[in-house]
């Protein structure tokens, strides 16, 4: 059934070709919310190249499943055309109704070649229909799998700017975590962190969980990891920001964070001073005279 | 005893973690429970929400939000179709772990809660359900 139709499509479009581009763009620049694709001014050259591709993966003769080389081009061609108007900010639709607008002029064509036999316009049409559908859902997926890159993309970005290292003091790094304390992210955190130690060469890492609103027994376990690594690397741990419920929570859990802890980043701060030798004095105040 | 409210929700990836603490603590504030009893729930849901999905292969959480009397409280129900616990007890022990975790998931949410209960046989799955009182 496929092949017969298949045939008739394939003539139509190898023989009528100019009158069928003319139509569709005709069709396209008068589609609802066609401002933006009358914008597109690849329209032309994309509608020609697909009608040639169209021709090319018929002639291959794989109809139903345009995984098949015979329509490589073919899906080369709808990829650029989605990243282009994902790109353009197109919505996935208006993507995808540069396929399915073909429909209406490739069927009457259909219809007047077929003329009074209904049995073979009706197995045609079913042909024709399924391909175009398929190939219209196609950049539907393109288009998604951009988008999807781009999360993936934006939550690297974010895993990155979320675990900064900070030199506190010649000697003192501090990591600020916050929010959720999954496997990854902890990964990264202790990998910067131990990189911080060597260039900073720091004596004293300080570990602030304030913005960790939840210390399950994973985060702890990941917390007593780096501690481990970093006091192998020769730094001492110290954990901060321990709020009252979290101590409670930790306690009842049962976990045994034996790691110097602070309620306070300043806390920390001052301890890790005091360990490098330092301290924060007051200021003896000045003579009146000297204040300008 | 009267269930004001009966929600359930999907344990089936790690986002869906995530997503269990917050639930939970949402309905904990609406029910007015104190900051040490926020955290305590949450925690313990984390764990065994961690747990449904590492050992159970995912499942989902039942929240109820029950009234008795004066008191209010919160049940948490998960459940999932995993090989389920061979041993109980030693599941419940304290730094025992077929994984690579503390050993403390199970017996520290237990501490965590006023009401713990724990439901498996191999091959049917489990079924954990907490509960804890305002």
């Amino acid at each position: 059934m496929a092949n017969k139709a298949d045939t008739i499509i394939s003539t139509l479009i190898t023989r009528s070709r100019k009158p069928l581009l003319d139509e569709w763009l005709a069709r396209q620049a008068t589609m609802a919310g066609s401002g933006a694709i009358a914008a597109d001014g690849d329209v032309k050259e994309y509608c020609t190249r697909f009608l040639a591709e169209l021709d090319t993966g018929l002639a291959a003769g794989e109809v139903g499943d345009i995984r098949g080389a015979g329509w490589s081009g073919m899906r080369e061609l709808l990829e650029e055309v989605s990243r282009s108007r994902a790109g353009k900010g197109f919505t996935p639709s208006e993507t995808a109704s540069f396929v399915f607008s073909l429909k209406a002029p490739l069927f009457a064509l259909v219809q007047r070649e077929a003329g009074d036999n209904a049995a073979r316009l009706a197995d045609e049409l079913q042909s024709a229909t399924t391909l175009l559908d398929t190939l219209g859902l196609y950049t539907v997926e393109v288009f998604q799998k951009a988008r999807e890159e781009v999360i993936a993309r934006q939550q690297e970005e974010m895993l990155e700017l979320s675990t900064p290292v900070v030199r506190l003091w010649e000697g003192i790094v501090a990591v600020p975590l916050i929010g959720t304390l999954d496997s990854n992210r902890t990964q990264v955190v202790m990998e910067n962190l131990l990189q911080e130690i060597v260039s900073a060469g720091a004596q004293i890492a300080i570990i602030d969980i304030t913005g960790v609103p939840t210390v399950d027994t994973l985060v702890a376990q990941h917390l007593l990891k780096t501690v481990s690594a970093a006091r192998l690397m020769g730094a001492d741990c110290i954990i901060s920001g321990i709020r009252p419920q979290i101590a409670q929570t930790i306690v009842h859990l049962g976990v045994d964070l034996s790691v110097t802890s602070k309620a306070s980043m300043s806390g920390a701060l001052e301890l890790a001073l005091k360990r490098i030798g330092k301290a924060v004095v007051e200021r003896k105040a000045r003579p009146a005279a000297e204040v300008s | 005893m009267i269930v004001e409210k009966d929600e359930t929700i999907p344990v089936r990836t790690s986002e869906d973690v995530v997503r269990v603490r917050r639930e939970v603590r949402e309905r904990a504030v609406a029910l007015g429970f104190g900051l040490v009893d926020q955290t305590k729930l949450v925690t313990a849901a984390s764990e065994i929400a961690r747990n449904t999905l590492d050992y159970g292969g995912g499942g989902e959480l039942r929240i109820e939000c029950l009234r008795d009397g004066n008191r209010r409280g919160l049940r948490l129900s998960f459940s999932d179709r995993g090989p389920g616990i061979p041993d109980i007890e030693r599941a419940m022990t304290d730094g025992y772990t077929t994984g690579g975790g503390l050993g403390l998931g199970l017996s520290g949410a237990k501490r965590l809660s006023s009401d713990f209960a724990i439901r498996s046989s191999p091959g049917q799955g489990t079924v954990v359900i907490l509960a804890r009182w305002k």
